[in-house]
């Protein structure tokens, strides 16, 4: 991670965040994947993913954030993520209705089991995650630029 | 029942909040605390005397759990929430660009 | 049967699948917002005509979503009234998606326009077609917070104003609704509509019923701009882009609003007297406050808001009187005002776009420069105050005729009053907006572009049109089964629950 000294906070911060980051960021994936045999889910996964863009914010600086993940590049998996979710929901109709479950379930309490849910939980966790962070950042530069764009 | 009574308490205090504060900030914040009491207590309504959190794990039995749909419902409510705060947020930051005063009394180019 | 309902979901499915190609292509692709906006909406226009169809062959269907039968998964209900309701939502969301190819050009980010609007489309889409209370509730989040956004879109002064003032008393209005489900779940332990309605029907109406209806009518009505609950819509609605004024006063608040108060208190709880004069009163209060406060006005746009609590008085009070005639003539009268306030919406968002102001004392002798904005106005006024050939006139006479028929002749008295105050004040917009001297400033005025043209021609044929069709197969074939929808009451919950199984 950078060395800039003169953005964001203390010393301290930046070390704690730069060992950290990874593991907020890995957790956050760890309860995306596991929506399914246990609690947590795409939302809440989502968030927590978040959290960890949030976290090097608040420690570094926007800059060395959005150097990371830019605001297009948030604003475009975002999108992504809704228009994968709103695909499985239209690829139920191979299964003979919206939003059936078309893929083979398997045993309970598998990582690979549940059919469509793992995959709607990505989705799901995209759309937060990133949808989240573009909140974040623009309220963040609302300040800075009146003509910044203002979304949902 | 105390608990209920609780909530309908919060409840009130987040709509005072809203109808009685003139700083747009703590309208704002009124509005979540309503919001949160409404969520509490559709989670309250589901509880079950000494039932346990609905979660099935591997040789667990299905016995004596709460309602779980709620919590689904409530996941949403909260999503929705979050939707409607950080609108409400921006707005109120393009009201201080736009008039330099976050006081209700003073923003009132509206009227009749 | 499984072939047919798959259209349920679609009204859900294409405009957010729209809304969210627009975000992701929008901003690359220079014209790609306009073309997808006006196909998405043209290919809901026609699956609502195909919706009717439909209906008219088959009947009520249902749809299980995921194939997951109700009350356990979610259920998409396809029955006269929403039948009736999408054909409404989906002609005026295509007639205002070609009006805003040139209108919104004034604004820099005209993908964030369409895709905001697709989601508010998705949103009022949904709360028609779905049999599920929650789900209900959450498309009309949906479609609320899209709206927020959308009356705060030209980042003005007024607008932000207005769009906080919306947002706050919008946003406790929901709450009172959340709760509402919240009790009526508690007492129901069950979601789904048809099924709400039959463990009512088992285990009868306690208080708590009661509760709740006063909840949702508090609810629901601030959401359909009733008059005590209706200090945001004055500010709301002209603050917003003229497209996006036409679609909150022509459709928001019937779908967010009207349609669910006929739904949970027809279809779920089952009309009782009570219920039905309180809408009667809330009706006629409306109706005289709105048309009131209406005729002071010199703002363009603000007039015609505080007219649409009036019109919306018309209808409650229609439909709050419970007999099919009143029943029928309420909804004949939401189409109609549907599509002559968007008109007149419309009007005034080309009024704006030519001159650039909204205040009715500074315009004057429009009438040459801006001939079809004239005559199309002219159509939509004479729709509103209720002259005979359009179709305002047949829907008044409807309601006036019901309530006289009920033997409430105060408030067919009241609605003659309120039509006649209608008159004058658009006597008053004609006049100073077209008539009289051009004045100079006005010269270089000039039509506006030819997709507002298009789009203001259609609406003032479907006024003449409907005024004319009133007495054929057609229209009270539409109407006949909305309103049968609505008089068959709890039954909906036998059809349906039919349906599934």
């Amino acid at each position: 991670m950078s060395r800039e000294k003169t953005k964001g906070m203390s010393i301290i911060v930046k070390t704690i965040t730069r060992l950290t980051v990874g593991l907020v960021l890995l957790y956050g994936i760890y309860i995306v994947l596991h929506g399914h045999v246990s609690p947590g889910g795409g939302f809440a996964g989502g968030v927590i993913i978040t959290l960890s863009f949030v976290h090097l914010v608040l420690a570094y600086g926007k800059d060395t954030a959005l150097k990371k993940l830019s605001k297009a590049r948030a604003s475009f998996l975002e999108n992504m993520g809704a228009i994968l979710f709103l695909s499985i929901a239209l690829l139920g109709f191979m299964g003979g209705y919206f939003f059936s479950n078309f893929i083979p379930k398997g045993e309970p309490f598998h990582l690979f089991s549940a059919g469509i849910i793992p995959i709607s939980n990505i989705a799901i966790s995209l759309k937060v995650g990133a949808g989240l962070f573009s909140i974040f950042v623009a309220l963040v530069l609302l300040k800075l630029k009146p003509t910044s764009e203002k979304k949902k | 029942m105390a608990v209920y009574l609780l909530c309908l308490v919060l409840f009130s205090l987040g709509i005072y909040c809203i109808l009685r504060k003139r700083n747009i900030i703590k309208i704002i914040v009124g509005v979540i605390i309503a919001e949160y009491a409404v969520n509490l207590f559709f989670i309250l309504v589901a509880y079950r005397m000494g039932g346990r959190s609905p979660i099935l794990s591997e040789g667990a039995t299905i016995k004596n759990m709460v309602d779980p749909l709620p919590q689904a419902l409530v996941l949403t409510s909260i999503v929705i929430g979050l939707a409607t705060t950080a609108l409400l947020v921006a707005i109120a930051m393009k009201i201080y660009e736009k008039y330099g005063t976050f006081d209700i009394t003073k923003i009132k180019e509206l009227k009749g | 049967m499984m072939d047919i309902s798959y259209i349920i979901p679609l009204f859900v499915a294409v405009p957010l699948a729209g809304a969210f190609l627009i975000a992701l292509l929008g901003k690359s692709i220079k014209k790609f917002p306009d073309v997808m906006g006006v196909l998405i909406t043209l290919i809901l226009c026609i699956l609502s005509v195909k919706s009717v169809l439909i209906h008219n062959t088959y009947g009520i269907l249902t749809y299980s979503a995921g194939g997951w039968n109700p009350p356990v998964g979610i259920g998409m209900v396809l029955d006269g009234l929403a039948v009736f309701m999408l054909v409404t939502v989906n002609v005026l969301a295509f007639c205002v998606a070609v009006y805003s190819v040139d209108y919104m050009e004034k604004f820099t980010a005209k993908w964030k326009f369409y895709t905001l609007f697709l989601l508010m489309l998705t949103g009022m889409n949904g709360v028609v077609i779905t049999g599920d209370i929650f789900n209900l509730f959450v498309f009309l989040e949906i479609a609320a917070v899209a709206s927020y956004a959308l009356v705060a879109f030209g980042t003005e002064k007024h607008e932000i104003e207005a769009a906080f003032k919306y947002a706050i008393m919008s946003t406790v209005g929901s709450l009172f609704i959340l709760l509402g489900i919240v009790f009526l779940y508690s007492y129901t332990s069950t979601l789904n509509m048809a099924d709400i309605a039959n463990v009512i029907m088992l285990q009868g109406k306690g208080n708590i019923i009661l509760l709740v209806s006063v909840l949702f009518l508090m609810g629901f009505g601030l959401k359909a701009a009733l008059v005590p609950f209706h200090a945001w819509l004055p500010d709301a609605h002209p603050s917003a882009p003229a497209p996006i004024s036409a679609m909150l006063s022509g459709v928001l608040i019937k779908s967010l609003g009207v349609y669910t108060i006929c739904r949970i208190f027809f279809n779920v709880f089952g009309i009782n007297p009570a219920i039905s004069s309180t809408l009667m009163f809330l009706g006629v209060l409306s109706m005289l406050v709105g048309v009131v406060l209406a005729i002071g006005q010199w703002d363009f746009k603000r007039l015609l808001a505080y007219h649409s609590i009036s019109q919306i008085g018309y209808v409650i009070l229609g439909i709050g009187l419970g007999t099919p005639l009143g029943i029928m003539g309420g909804f004949f009268h939401l189409f109609n005002h549907s599509v002559f306030k968007s008109l007149l919406f419309l009007n005034s968002g080309a009024v704006e776009y030519a001159t650039g102001t909204r205040d009715l004392q500074k315009m004057g002798g429009l009438k040459e420069k801006m001939p079809l904005t004239y005559s199309t106005n002219l159509v939509a006024s004479m729709s509103i105050a209720g002259i005979p050939p359009f179709n305002g006139f047949w829907s008044k006479l409807i309601i006036i005729i019901a309530a006289v028929e009920a033997g409430k002749f105060g408030y067919a008295f009241c609605a003659v009053l309120a039509s006649i105050l209608t008159l004058a004040s658009f006597m008053k917009v004609m006049k100073y907006a077209y008539f009289g001297d051009l004045r100079e400033k006005w010269k270089a005025v000039k039509e506006v572009p030819f997709f507002m043209k298009l789009s203001m021609v259609m609406l003032s044929l479907i006024c003449l049109v409907g005024g004319i069709l009133v007495f054929g197969d057609i229209l009270q074939g539409f109407l006949g089964s909305a309103q049968e929808a609505l008089s068959r009451g709890t039954e909906y919950a036998f059809t349906v629950l039919q349906g599934i199984k």
